[in-house]
Formats: C-alpha cells, structure tokens, sequence
C-alpha cells in the first residue's frame, strides 16, 4: 500500500469518528453551545483558507494562469451564482470553469 | 408500502441536479488530482471512503506539498466535524423500530452536505419508516456518481488540451467559493470565511505543509473571540 493509500484509509477513518459519534449519541445531545460553534468556525476558516490559497496561489495545472485571471473568473461565477441565476450552483461551477478558461485565451 | 420502493424513490431524487452539482465537484477533483500526478487508485477511494470533497481537498493539497501525515489527517478530521451536529440533526429523524443499530451507522458514513440537505428538506413529507431506505437510495446514488465522476475527471485531465484542463481544474475551487458563501446565514460563518480566507494564504507563506491546519485553527479561533459573547 502506498503512503497516499494510507493516507485515504486513516483521513476517511478520522472523518467516520465524528459521523459515528453523532449516529451514536443522537437523540441525547444536541448540536448547540460554545464548543459546537468553535468547531464550526474551524472547519468554514479552514476550508475558506484552502479555497484562498488555491486561488491565489495555486499548485500545478492553474499556476499557468494569471492571478487577475482566477480572480476575474471567480468574479464572473460568483455573479452568475449570486445574481443571474438565484444560487444555480451546477450553472455557476460551470460558468467559472468557462470563464477561467475564456480569460487564460485573451 | 415496502423499504424498496422508498430505495428507488430516494435514488430517482437524487439522480437529477443534486448528482449533476457533484459530478461537476467531483470532475473538478479528480482533474485537480491528476493535474498534481497522484495515482488514480488512492483518489478513487478517497471519494468512497472519507466521502468529504474538503477533508479530500485538503489530503490532496497536503500531500502535494509534503505535509506530515499526522497534520494532514488532523486537518482532514477536524474540516469533517461538520458532521457531528448533522448526524446529531438527522439520525433521530430517520430512527423506527424496524430499523436496526448499525442501520446508522452506515448511513453516517454515507452522509454528505448534499444528502443531510436533501433530507432534511424532504423528511417532514416521508413517513417515519420509510426515511431511512430513501436516504440509502439518495446518498448510494450520490456516491457511486461522484466515485464515476472522480474517475472521468482524473482520466480526461490527461486526454484534454491543456486550457480545457484549467476549466476542469477551477471547478473544485469555485464550487467552495459559490457553497461557502451561499451558506453565510450568521455572523459565525461570515466571521469564520473572512478570517480563513485571510489566514490560509498567509499561513501557507510561512510554512506550507502547516498552513491548511494552522489557517482553520488560527482563523477559526480568531473568528470565535470576535463573536458578541451572549449573555447566558
């Protein structure tokens, strides 16, 4: 088994302890309070700091791109997202993947 | 009225937009997988087996950048905690006497944001019985198309001209971009985004493999203290 397989096998056991946790003690304890919130903060932070870097500084395919490129897209998806089609998340991912490619052709 | 019909109902649900937004996801990570020359194999299973895109997302990038394995494996956890107050939310819905124990357990593993959503937005119109074998079929749908899409993502990365790769690629990115966003109800969350997107690029300047990790704990916290503390 290769370290990325081991890595697949022990990130998908570490996300089945909070699935199984919940499953298990459902119906006795509710998802509210101060550790609930932190935890939330943590796991939008964390995302929201991958989501920025992989813009801004991304690794591999899109470091051929322009930096105001990717911005310029994910302006164009966010538009069409937010404004044109009423939070359309199939039409907006693939209005991004459009627009990314139509500003790197310019 | 039979568990099987509820199966197929909850499989005709899902196989309609909530499959084609994750085919969409999944094609994305799959191109991104390959675009950073990792096996097929381990990013196929990925997709089963955490059945997370970040927790995945943040594997791979980690990985790429030579993050040690036990920081990566934290990262992974701690952006899957989400599913503790969905399991917490969604399990009792779904409990009847015909059903047994590990019943929910497999369907914890089988959860997603797509399929709490659904479900939760579905359940008051499903009779109690019939919950669970709908969520089987609607969540198994799910997974077995994003597993396929993973797939078709990483095997046309390769096949593709390199600028239809860009596109492929971006798509897993602005997927979060449109999600997080769209999913900002409370100040908790904007607050949480905002110091994240801030944190995680300045984290990675510093130290690379830590970054991802550092950026959720560091921007998360920080998000938390500037909450109004309620009067309790």
């Amino acid at each position: 088994m290769n370290s990325l397989m081991a890595l697949v096998i022990a990130c998908a056991l570490a996300t089945y302890v909070w699935r199984a946790l919940g499953a298990a003690i459902s119906g006795r304890v509710r998802a509210e309070g101060p550790l609930f919130t932190w935890l939330g903060c943590v796991a939008y932070a964390m995302l929201a700091g991958l989501v920025a870097r992989i813009v801004i500084m991304p690794l591999g395919t899109l470091e051929a791109t322009a930096l105001w490129q990717r911005l310029g897209a994910a302006a164009i998806a966010l538009v069409v997202y937010f404004l044109l089609t009423r939070k359309n998340l199939f039409v907006g991912v693939l209005t991004g993947g459009v627009a990314i490619v139509g500003l790197y052709l310019l | 009225m039979t568990g099987r019909s509820a199966v197929l109902q909850g499989a005709r649900e899902a196989a309609g937009v909530p499959a084609a937004v994750l085919l969409a996801g999944y094609i994305g990570f799959g191109a991104l997988a390959a675009g950073h020359g990792l096996p097929l194999g381990a990013i196929v299973v990925s997709t089963v087996a955490v059945w997370a895109l970040p927790a995945q997302l943040i594997l791979v990038e980690m990985h790429t950048v030579g993050a040690p394995f036990a920081i990566t494996v934290l990262a992974a956890m701690l952006s899957s905690a989400r599913f503790l107050p969905m399991t917490l939310t969604l399990v009792p819905m779904m409990r009847h006497a015909r059903h047994r124990g590990w019943h929910y357990l497999v369907a914890a593993q089988l959860l997603s944001l797509t399929g709490w959503a659904m479900a939760m937005a579905r359940f008051p119109d499903i009779e109690p019985a019939r919950r669970l074998p709908w969520f089987f079929g609607f969540t198994l749908v799910c997974v077995v198309a994003s597993a396929a899409a993973t797939a078709i993502g990483y095997a046309v990365a390769d096949a593709i001209t390199p600028q239809v790769k860009i596109g492929l690629v971006f798509l897993a990115p602005v997927y979060y971009l449109l999600i997080l966003l769209g999913s900002v109800r409370d100040r908790a969350t904007a607050y949480a985004l905002g110091c994240g997107a801030v944190a995680g690029p300045v984290a990675f300047v510093y130290a690379p493999e830590w970054g991802v990790l550092i950026a959720g704990l560091g921007g998360g916290t920080l998000a938390y203290l500037l909450l109004p503390r309620r009067a309790s």
